[in-house]
């Protein structure tokens, strides 16, 4: 390990290629402390958005007139305003009047949990739209025979349904959550320790902007293609044979 | 004939020009254009904030401005952050960065700094009256607010272990302090002593108990490039003059922030040196 940091420091004094996390202990421990939340928050906001969207998606087919409603409602909000002002939103306005509301004194929820809930309900709104479309592509034929075989509606919905409308749009699940995770650096703005703001913090005070985004660049395209190939194995593995192009 | 002599003509005023500094991009760049541009902070009272209007105004403009007056061409003010003025100022965006930029090694081998040093700064804490920090020492492992790109954030991390909670910006951090997500803000003794006297009754119930910590100067930058060149020199002159006439002195009145020594000790050595 010491001849690695030896390697990197030699680089920087030789060719001025500042590889700071490599050779300094206090620029490692931050960048370390990056990819830990960064994964965190991808972590939480991917499951906590599919959650959202299969909720969202059965309220949109068997719930009510104000299920349905309520659905739309948030769908609309959540779509169409940006990310970072949802989060400034939840941190700086929502926050503390909730703080206050409750006469608390230290906040409810801190600067990681708000952007958690931020970035859940954020993707929760696409991942309804897109559970829709995969609902909808389910045969007409199919949950009729459901429904004549005497399954009720939740049962329908649960047990055939789901499995296939889930299949049917993991693509467009893959875009989204993709997304989502290229996301998350928003929360630097409220000061998350995640990849961008480790990076932010080691060249302020390296100055080695061009070669820190280099490494961004690099983590993020590995992340991402790893969860790529993931997403892909559960596509195979979960195909419908016959259906689509399995 | 005609053409070896427009040749010996050429050569002569080049041999000549190179006598005089080296040429300087950035000066032909600001006489052309009839403008200079200033990167000057808009978050950092009294040095440079926003008025009710939304229009930049502080002793930094005013100095950017009087820059622009002895040169005879346009100000155009650019907001940066302590995040972002070095990249600025290395990818050309602005020719001349006054915003509150601290002194150090590290910073001299990527900019160029204009000596005299025109003003000088130490780190401090504006803390919640009721966290019980008495010394440095008491910061340990609680929430402080701060703001990107400080030079002094990664010092005060090293000796006294706090968790340093860093924003993009002054005002997103003030807003963190005063909703409660940190007990404290780390900052220039400057900026606290403003906010303090500017705002009284909404900072009622911070105080700055710690004593100021690492002093350090605060310069005008320039590209690196331009150091030697007659800009370099001519930004030089400027500083030394409003030392000199005391021009900085009766801006510190005229702003209102609590007179330094070290613009005296300033003063009183440009005057020796004439």
């Amino acid at each position: 390990m010491e001849t690695v940091s030896e390697l990197f420091r030699t680089l920087n004094t030789t060719y001025g290629f500042d590889l700071s996390i490599f050779y300094d202990s206090y620029d490692a421990d931050l960048f370390t402390r990056g990819m830990y939340f960064t994964a965190l928050l991808s972590a939480a906001s991917v499951f906590g958005s599919l959650f959202l969207g299969v909720i969202g998606a059965y309220l949109q087919f068997n719930g009510g007139v104000v299920a349905r409603k309520f659905v739309s409602a948030y769908i609309q909000v959540f779509r169409n305003t940006p990310p970072l002002i949802q989060l400034y939103f939840f941190f700086f306005s929502l926050g503390p009047s909730l703080t206050s509301a409750t006469g608390m004194s230290e906040p409810i929820l801190s600067n990681v949990a708000w952007a958690i809930v931020s970035l859940t309900l954020y993707a929760g709104a696409f991942n309804i739209e897109v559970f829709r479309s995969g609902v909808e592509a389910v045969p007409a034929a199919t949950i009729e025979a459901a429904d004549s075989l005497g399954l009720s509606k939740r049962q329908t919905f649960l047990q055939i349904i789901l499995p296939l409308a889930f299949r049917i749009s993991l693509p467009g699940l893959n875009n989204n959550l993709v997304n989502l995770i290229k996301t998350t650096t928003n929360a630097y703005a409220i000061a998350v320790p995640e990849l961008l703001y480790g990076a932010s913090q080691v060249w302020s005070d390296k100055l080695n902007a061009l070669e820190m985004m280099i490494v961004l660049l690099i983590v993020y395209t590995a992340v991402i293609g790893l969860f790529t190939w993931m997403m892909g194995c559960i596509e195979r593995n979960l195909a419908v044979p016959g259906w689509g192009r399995a | 004939m005609k053409k070896s002599f427009t040749f010996l003509v050429a050569l002569a005023i080049l041999t000549i020009g190179g006598y005089a500094h080296a040429q300087s991009v950035v000066l032909d760049r600001i006489k052309k254009a009839g403008t200079i541009r200033v990167g000057v902070k808009t978050d950092f009272p009294p040095f440079g904030f926003l008025n009710p209007a939304g229009q930049v105004i502080g002793l930094e403009p005013d100095m950017a401005q009087d820059v622009a007056k002895r040169l005879g061409v346009k100000l155009e003010l650019v907001p940066v952050q302590s995040s972002n003025r070095i990249e600025f100022l290395q990818q050309g965006r602005i020719d001349l960065m006054i915003a509150t930029l601290g002194v150090n090694d590290q910073r001299r081998k990527v900019l160029g700094y204009i000596e005299p040093f025109y003003y000088a700064g130490g780190t401090s804490l504006l803390v919640r009256k009721d966290a019980g920090i008495k010394r440095w020492e008491d910061i340990k492992g609680r929430d402080i607010c701060a703001t990107q790109g400080a030079s002094y954030n990664r010092l005060t991390t090293q000796k006294y272990g706090p968790n340093l909670v860093a924003f993009p910006g002054n005002t997103e951090a003030l807003n963190a302090l005063l909703t409660g997500s940190c007990i404290g803000f780390l900052q220039d003794s400057t900026l606290h002593a403003s906010m303090l006297s500017m705002d009284a009754s909404k900072w009622a119930a911070f105080e700055t108990p710690l004593p100021v910590e690492d002093f350090q100067p605060w310069g005008i930058a320039v590209a690196l490039d331009e150091l030697g060149t007659a800009y370099g020199d001519q930004m030089r002159q400027i500083v030394t003059e409003w030392h000199r006439s005391g021009y900085l002195l009766s801006m510190e009145k005229q702003w209102a922030l609590k007179p330094s020594e070290f613009l005296k000790d300033m003063q009183a050595r440009a005057i020796k040196a004439r």
